[in-house]
């Protein structure tokens, strides 16, 4: 469980980025921190390995306050994937992703032999071991980037827009891949994108912000979208508009959902069980 | 023509190959000058390179000391040092002279090897763990190595041509033969110098091309090709190529 309890933040130049933050992000759960820029998100998810400190308030990880542990210990047993894969460009696919393992101490055979398990874990052709990023495909760095924030097994995996760089094919691929290693693995994801739809395709929980790290809404998308707090809710979500406002219209008997562009978008039919 | 003919006879002389004030020794004095001041330049310049270039303090000192040094002039500095000196101390004080040429250069390559990192990678090995000890010596220097041997690479040059300048306060090198050709009205021996330093000017300037290019890291290099598999390998297709082809994940 990742607390934040009261969280401020005013960067050097007088930016007030954060603005008395609380949240509780549960254990083994996607939580997805939503927002246009300029909302926090990012310096919000950079508190929990410390890339940001705090000005005000407390963050705690499982009841520990991450101010009293030294940001690289803390780090290195936190996952980070960020947007356009950030692999160091002078080391192969198999090195970039036992990075940390390396730093750590463990003896290069075996964090070799652990890359390339996560490789088929992220599922990564093993022939792949000896390139150099450079030669890789967007899709298959970012799947890299993903291996290495898994190499040191963490129990929190910090992602930055990570598929925010890639073509909309590859990252409806990598988000369901994303969904699978999360159930398989059971992590406590923290996911920043700026992407409604990512949002709610990936959230358990959705923590929609507004400036200055004010959360606008938080709950399951199903929350969310039956109930918008507010009108910025609702017209960030899009619940009034578009491929989200459905309405019925019935057709030789039939009940057919309209959408709000006036495109066909299903039929209606007695709800299974659940 | 004819001089460059018998500048090369002068240069083809074996009398001018043995003995004291020959040309190897010569070169050996002028290379010796050439070394100690990169030496002693690079063991100023490359800390403070990449110091500015990891913390990002001080760039205006770059910028200002690279500006400043192409107006620096040489000859008047080297009299001017060995008179604040003393005339015994004419080696070390030229040293300093020459060290002053090569350090902007140097200052100039370490820290911009630094600089044209992406900022992305830096930030992402600084989230993984890694203490700036560790960003420093296993991302930024590696990546920032071809600039700083690009640094060297006209370091060396300035300082190479400029140690001509040292004959004339009575140290040698290969600027002895020309100051002396002048005196004695020797053209042979004047050009035939000057085509030596112009060689080893060049002969310098190619080995540290070289090594610029050895610097690059492989998976640098390797991403200036667009794909292992397109790069042309002169042969026909083999039972190699397949294995080469088909791994691109269909996404």
């Amino acid at each position: 469980m990742i607390e934040f309890r009261s969280i401020s933040k005013r960067f050097d130049d007088g930016t007030l980025a954060v603005d008395d933050f609380s949240l509780v992000i549960p254990s083994r759960r996607i939580t997805v921190l939503v927002g246009s820029s300029g909302s926090g998100k990012t310096t919000l998810l950079r508190m929990i390995n410390r890339m940001v400190d705090a000005t005000t308030g407390a963050l705690e990880i499982d009841g520990e306050n991450v101010s009293t542990i030294e940001p690289v210990q803390l780090r290195r047993r936190i996952g980070y994937v960020m947007q356009n894969s950030g692999l160091l460009p002078h080391r192969r696919v198999i090195d970039n992703i036992a990075t940390v393992p390396r730093l750590n101490g463990v003896p290069k055979k075996q964090a070799h032999e652990r890359a390339l398990e996560l490789m088929d874990t992220v599922g990564l052709d093993r022939e792949l071991a000896e390139r150099y990023p450079a030669q890789l495909s967007g899709g298959q760095q970012q799947r890299v980037g993903v291996a290495r924030g898994l190499a040191v097994d963490p129990n929190i995996l910090l992602m930055d827009e990570p598929f925010g760089a890639v073509d909309p094919i590859v990252r409806a691929d990598l988000q369901q891949e994303l969904l699978r290693l999360q159930r398989e693995l059971d992590k406590t994801v923290v996911f920043v994108t700026h992407d409604i739809d990512e949002a709610f395709l990936l959230g358990h929980q959705v923590v929609i912000l507004e400036k200055g790290g004010r959360i606008a809404q938080k709950g399951t998308p199903a929350e969310i979208l039956a109930n918008p707090a507010s009108d910025f809710v609702a017209s960030f979500v899009g619940a009034d508009r578009g491929k989200r406002a459905l309405s019925i219209q019935t057709i030789d008997g039939a009940q057919v959902l309209v959408d709000g562009d006036g495109n066909l978008a299903g039929r209606l039919v007695e709800a299974g069980p659940a | 023509m004819n001089l460059f003919l018998d500048a090369f006879a002068w240069l083809a002389d074996p009398a001018n190959w043995v003995g004291s004030g020959s040309i190897p020794q010569r070169l050996a004095e002028h290379l010796r000058y050439t070394g100690l001041a990169v030496l002693v330049a690079s063991l100023i310049a490359v800390p403070l390179g990449w110091w500015i270039g990891h913390t990002g303090r001080g760039r205006e000192l770059v910028v200002g000391l690279t500006g400043a040094a192409r107006a620096l002039p040489s000859f008047g500095l080297l009299f001017l040092f060995v008179m604040v000196a003393g005339v015994l101390q004419r080696e070390p004080a030229s040293v300093v002279v020459l060290m002053l040429l090569a350090v902007p250069p140097i200052l100039a390559g370490a820290y911009a090897g630094f600089e044209v990192i992406d900022r992305r990678i830096i930030d992402a090995a600084r989230a993984m763990g890694m203490t700036e000890w560790q960003i420093l010596w296993k991302v930024e220097v590696p990546l920032g190595l071809p600039l700083l041997f690009g640094g060297l690479r006209s370091g060396v040059l300035q300082v190479v041509a400029t140690a001509v300048l040292i004959s004339y306060i009575g140290l040698g090198g290969l600027g002895y033969d020309i100051v002396q050709g002048i005196e004695l009205r020797r053209f042979d021996q004047m050009l035939g110098s000057a085509i030596l330093i112009i060689a080893l000017a060049l002969l310098l300037d190619a080995a540290f091309a070289l090594l610029e290019r050895w610097a690059v890291p492989r998976g640098v290099r390797a991403g200036r090709l667009p794909e292992p598999r397109t790069a042309p390998t002169g042969r026909r297709a083999t039972a190699e190529s397949p294995a080469t082809t088909e791994r691109e994940e269909k996404n």
